[in-house]
């Protein structure tokens, strides 16, 4: 695997010439879209004054407001998608290749809902579904594959209309796991703890009718950051052996999103609730800037550095 | 009248659903002590294997190999207590890592197939034992917890629940086990 400062010269060196077109395709963006704002604004404030000088504080000013916001999303997406799928093409995917040969990269395939859903992260069901960012291949032996994932489910208001709300945003990564197990545990943040203290939040825990046990594992500081459901108390401690406790432990530490991890059919799924895709380049900042270069290859790397973080690459006595 | 009664209804839900939680850990503790002893059962059956295979490369260790042996004979008995399970339990833990230490001398064992085979189960037997040890211990210590704490201790103490005995957890159980540290000589 190559080190980050690595991949920072293979980024300056190799694709430079790429960098240099996209980030002139970027300015153009940029103006134009600074060009679009301006003139939205003023429109926005003309129309605004006359709805309110007319009508006052009426309903009609709060549609303007989502009206405005729909039209510059639409916008928005319009001026930047040729350039979102521009530099994932051109500087996403020779990265990937960097890191390993083995992966293969596709910007609009994800990983199945049927894997998603038999990671039991998370118990709602799904009505929309969708990703995009696909990478797929072996690492050291391991078959791993991950992607962006936004999965909904749909809720209706006292009005009866339809709304869609976030279940899950971010990188779904699957791989085999190193041991072999037939029971299902349930990695998941220890939210009701943090926030309603031990007792309380410990209570509620241990009282949630939608996952299977909890599992008191013998780790103080996987405790405080996590809590485990499980089915089999003694395969849960097998899998969730110390090293690997510390392991989630420190890969925790390195990146400040929340983890969700379950173990099911011999495979590890965690998924990285981002809240946004991974691979989609900044407008608003230069592929220029060091910072945000290797923002991207951290990103990048942090993922694909799972098999080595995880040790899923070692093979255990159970699995030869 | 019926503000009493109301104050003793909780009461008795009160009592009936730490005597029942009481019960729960009781009967947890118990079931993972079973599955321990599972295991452990797996363990006894592999030793005569291992001992017959390395005992004719082994010369100067004759009486680790006739300790295992006698060992595993006095942990097969039946009527043990729990405590006495443990204690043997981890007697035969080390002696078995004392063979493996010794067997590092030999290159003639480390090269032999069957005994390759007996390591390998025998490690993940090993790791299945320390994740029922570990699960045991924290479920001995729930019911420890309950035991303790008022108010359950009150129920606990009518009950006459006792305290047990805790495996040993080694330095060593915090570690993965894996071929390439085993047999990194070959």
């Amino acid at each position: 695997m190559k080190s980050t400062s690595e991949l920072t010269d293979f980024y300056y060196k190799e694709l430079y010439p790429s960098i240099l077109e996209l980030e002139k395709q970027r300015k153009a963006i940029l103006s134009k879209l600074e060009a679009y704002g301006f003139a939205g604004i003023v429109v926005f404030i003309i129309l605004a004054l006359f709805i309110i000088r007319n009508f006052g504080f009426h309903s009609m000013f709060f549609v303007l407001v989502i009206i405005t916001m729909a039209i510059s999303t639409v916008i928005y997406n319009f001026l930047t998608s040729g350039y979102n799928n521009e530099f994932k093409e051109r500087i996403i995917s020779p990265i990937i290749n960097a890191i390993n040969q083995n992966l293969n990269y596709s910007q609009d395939f994800f990983v199945s809902q049927f894997l998603f859903e038999r990671s039991d992260l998370f118990t709602h069901s799904i009505d929309r579904y969708k990703g995009n960012d696909h990478v797929k291949g072996i690492i050291d032996g391991v078959d791993i594959e991950f992607s962006n994932i936004h999965a909904q489910y749909k809720t209706r208001d006292s009005k009866g209309r339809e709304h869609y709300q976030t279940l899950f945003h971010g990188i779904f990564f699957v791989a085999k796991f190193n041991k072999n197990f037939r029971s299902k545990i349930v990695v998941l943040p220890d939210v009701a703890q943090k926030t309603l203290g031990s007792f309380i939040g410990g209570w509620l825990q241990s009282n949630n009718f939608s996952r299977d046990k909890m599992i008191k594992m013998d780790s103080p500081e996987f405790e405080k950051q996590f809590v485990v459901y499980g089915n089999d108390p003694i395969e849960t401690n097998y899998i969730l052996s110390h090293s690997i406790m510390q392991r989630i432990l420190d890969f925790q530490k390195k990146i400040s999103y929340p983890i969700f991890i379950s173990f099911v059919h011999n495979y590890i799924h965690i998924a990285i609730d981002t809240k946004k895709d991974l691979f989609m380049p900044n407008i608003f900042k230069s592929l220029l800037d060091f910072n945000q270069t290797a923002n991207y290859i951290n990103s990048i790397r942090n993922v694909i550095l799972l098999v080595e973080e995880l040790k899923l690459n070692e093979k255990l006595w159970g699995k030869i | 009248m019926q503000i009493s009664l109301i104050v003793l209804a909780v009461c008795a839900v009160a009592v009936i659903l730490m005597y029942n939680s009481l019960i729960g850990k009781k009967n947890q503790a118990d079931n993972i002590f079973a599955s321990v002893d599972a295991i452990l059962k797996k363990r006894f059956d592999l030793i005569p294997n291992l001992v017959a295979s390395v005992e004719k490369y082994m010369d100067h260790e004759k009486d680790i190999l006739r300790k295992v042996t006698q060992l595993r004979a006095q942990a097969m008995q039946s009527g043990l207590s729990d405590e006495e399970k443990i204690s043997l339990d981890s007697q035969l833990t080390d002696a078995l890592k004392s063979i493996n230490i010794a067997m590092e001398a030999y290159p003639d064992i480390k090269a032999n197939q069957n005994v390759i085979h007996l390591q390998q189960s025998l490690n993940e037997i090993e790791e299945q034992i320390s994740a029922a040890r570990r699960a045991y211990n924290q479920s001995v210590t729930d019911l420890h917890n309950a035991i303790e704490m008022f108010p359950t201790n009150i129920i606990a103490n009518f009950m006459g629940m006792e305290h047990r005995t805790l495996f040993v957890i080694g330095s060593k159980e915090r570690e993965n086990i894996n071929i390439s540290t085993m047999f990194k000589n070959q």
